[in-house]
């Protein structure tokens, strides 16, 4: 058995390898969006992809998301496997009908004749600085999409398993990567790359006692140093990583919560309508008898994502957790 | 130094030519003509080919049937709804008539005659419609994409597929047909800007029928012509006669022959008229007056066909008759195939969801099934004790 010295690298570099090594395994993978080709991604997601596979493979395409997607779903008509970059949250939008009316529902109206496996990157949430339309989380829509498999990273060897699971799927897969993590890094190897469950399976993250933060991409450091921070209240708070939002693993995220009787849901997007909303009242349906409090949430607030220069009062916090958590000591 | 001599403007300045394989220049010109490309009752007719105009003709007379059966089911309540193409029905077979069986055809909701007339069942193709599925054939199975009910999607995953299948060598062209009120939405400008900087092998069709819905031509668009959108594209456009199933047929051809050599994408107009309301539950008395109806149906593409054949001793009676003959046969059976109750399963609303079902779906089933066997259960019980 050979032995591959893992070396620090970016969750941007786990993404970038997870979709060369789809690229260079199955020739039907085709990378496309706006600046993926030439630059790289304005994130150099996709860099050196053109370069090896050809403008054939990695595809600058005209600006335009809804042509992007609908023509993605024509390549995956014909056999292709289309990873679409949406380059920013916000810039998705146009992409919407394409993603709604046809993405999400080509299987159930051809029943199953036409799957449709296309890859849906879009860089998603806050914390990067970036001006409006450029932060934005919007899992909200994609969970509430029958159809859609939404699944988001948090960590580096989850960039690279879940978006090379993803690539795999026979199903269309929004896969949000959280931006403000793409530098984060972890010792990996790209030549001997961690197993990790697949798509559907949520892991956790810190065992714990005294309870359960669920949560999911951006916000699973924030939880981890929560949870450290924690100690020095007496808190032993086990940490939950969803991975996957659709499907979402209410197994996991039920046992936790039955070990330790209180829970809090954490989510950059607005709280009203939002996953960790549904997540809350899954939890409460099978777990009521287990709870020594009610399930709380620590979400963005209902407002349009800030500007950058209050971003830090919107995103939910250490403290803000740590708040949250101090009131699941439950009085009548 | 003028605009187009700085560093980066203009096509010269491109960074990387594209490959040898999607050509950019082609012989066709770019601007329509200004009046739309006619052959029936023009000289041009001498060339027809007599066969090619007979099977035209058997496919208009099957087609007006077709129209006719499918409209008189909604009255029945056999079909929720049918959008007729009464009037248009030239374009339909034409659109269908110009395809190898390799190619690829992306209908709107309005086109389940051109599916028919490309060799769907009729049953299947009404299945939309009817309301049991929501499409009723595999797609990959006939080359025919499912009926589009949001308008000018339809366009860019022809422009998709046709550019997949020229990356894989195969030989295959998409055509593409929306509406003149597609024409307006954002993806028929996406789609047609994708086509022709890939040069994807793909036609688009748009059927210039008037109003969308109660909305005329032009409060549709401010343009000389819809063909003239081809140009800023950098495609041809085409503006056409879509009574004249000649004229119909030899333009799609010309724009199939082109697309398959490698010359890109062409936009055709084809100028007609939507004889019927928009649906069963549109009232067209509302936004347009009987005079502009009985003018058009003056120019009924059955008739022009009909009549030019007749004139040119290329069909007798005993043609027409057989042509009737075999659009009868085909009503019947059209009859017959939706008066036959669909059988559904109810447990079918989970099985296409995913490919694998999730949790929620298990769990949303079994409720299902518990609430059809309770159902199911109430009706034996019902029947013990009142057998008759």
């Amino acid at each position: 058995m050979t032995t591959v010295a893992a070396k620090p690298a970016t969750m941007a570099q786990a993404l970038g390898r997870a979709m060369r090594d789809a690229m260079a395994e199955d020739p039907s993978v085709h990378v496309m969006g706006e600046d993926v080709g030439t630059l790289g991604g304005v994130f150099r997601i996709t860099d050196g992809l053109a370069k090896e596979f050809g403008e054939d493979r990695c595809t600058d395409t005209p600006l335009a998301e809804a042509g992007i997607l609908g023509a993605a779903v024509g390549m995956a008509m014909y056999g292709l496997r289309p990873v679409v970059e949406m380059q920013f949250d916000a810039f998705a939008y146009p992409a919407f009908e394409q993603l709604i009316s046809h993405v999400a529902k080509m299987r159930n109206r051809t029943r199953g004749a036409m799957p449709l496996p296309i890859t849906i990157r879009v860089p998603y949430g806050g914390g990067i600085g970036g001006v409006e339309h450029h932060s934005d989380s919007s899992e909200a829509y994609y969970v509430a999409t029958p159809g859609l498999t939404v699944v988001t990273p948090a960590t580096v060897e989850d960039a690279y398993g879940l978006l090379r699971a993803s690539i795999a799927s026979d199903d269309p897969v929004v896969f949000l990567e959280p931006k403000r993590l793409y530098w984060s890094k972890a010792d990996w190897s790209p030549e001997a790359p961690a197993a990790v469950p697949g798509i559907g399976k949520a892991l956790v993250r810190r065992s714990g006692t005294s309870a359960t933060l669920i949560t999911y991409g951006p916000s699973l450091p924030v939880c981890m140093e929560a949870a450290e921070a924690a100690r020095e209240e007496g808190w032993d708070l086990e940490v939950v990583d969803l991975r996957s939002l659709v499907p979402f693993d209410e197994e996991t995220v039920v046992a936790s919560v039955r070990r330790t009787g209180r829970a809090v849901v954490v989510h950059e997007s607005g709280g009203f309508g939002g996953p960790g909303a549904e997540i809350a009242a899954r939890v409460t349906e099978r777990c009521f008898h287990h709870l020594e409090a009610p399930v709380l949430r620590v979400t963005g607030f209902d407002i349009p994502y800030p500007p950058p220069m209050l971003e830090k009062h919107h995103l939910p916090g250490v403290d803000r957790i740590l708040d949250t958590v101090a009131r699941l000591q439950w009085e009548n | 130094m003028t605009v187009q001599e700085l560093p980066g403007a203009g096509a010269s300045h491109r960074s990387t030519p594209p490959p040898a394989w999607r050509p950019r220049t082609d012989a066709a010109p770019l601007l329509p003509d200004p009046e739309p490309y006619r052959v029936l009752g023009t000289p041009a007719a001498d060339r027809l080919d007599p066969e090619l105009m007979r099977r035209c003709y058997a496919e208009l007379v099957r087609g007006r049937r077709y129209n006719a059966q499918a409209t008189a089911l909604t009255r029945q309540g056999r079909l929720a709804v049918y959008p007729s193409t009464v009037g248009q029905e030239a374009c339909e077979i034409a659109a269908a008539l110009v395809l190898e069986e390799q190619d690829w055809l992306f209908p709107s909701y309005r086109d389940t005659l051109a599916a028919v007339a490309r060799g769907l069942d009729p049953v299947q193709a009404l299945t939309l419609l009817r309301g049991d599925w929501h499409t009723g054939y595999d797609p990959r199975e006939h080359r025919i994409a499912p009926l589009s009910t949001p308008l000018a999607t339809q366009l860019p995953h022809a422009v998709g597929l046709a550019h997949a299948a020229r990356l894989r060598g195969d030989d295959v062209v998409a055509l593409a047909m929306v509406g003149d009120g597609g024409t307006s939405e954002g993806d028929f400008h996406e789609a047609m800007n994708f086509a022709a900087v890939w040069q994807a092998p793909v036609v688009f069709l748009v059927q210039n029928n008037g109003f969308a819905i109660s909305v005329p031509l032009a409060k549709q668009t401010a343009a000389p012509t819809l063909a003239h959108k081809a140009v800023g594209y950098g495609m041809p456009g085409r503006l056409v006669d879509g009574n004249d199933i000649a004229a119909m047929h030899e333009v799609l051809s010309e724009a199939v022959r082109r697309a398959r050599s490698g010359g890109g994408p062409t936009m055709i107009e084809a100028v007609t008229y939507r004889i019927e309301a928009h649906t069963n539950a549109d009232d067209a008395t509302r936004y347009r007056g009987d005079a502009e109806v009985a003018a058009w149906k003056a120019h009924d593409p059955v008739d022009l066909l009909e009549r030019e054949l007749t004139a040119r001793g290329l069909l007798d009676e005993a043609g027409i008759q057989a042509a009737k003959d075999a659009a009868e046969t085909m009503a019947a059976a059209l009859r017959d195939g939706m008066n036959a109750e669909p059988v559904l399963d109810p447990m079918d609303l989970f099985g296409h969801v995913y490919a694998e079902q999730t949790g929620r779906l298990r769990e949303q089933a079994a409720m299902l099934r518990a609430e059809l066997d309770a159902a199911e259960q109430d009706a034996a019980e019902q029947e013990e004790e009142d057998p008759s």
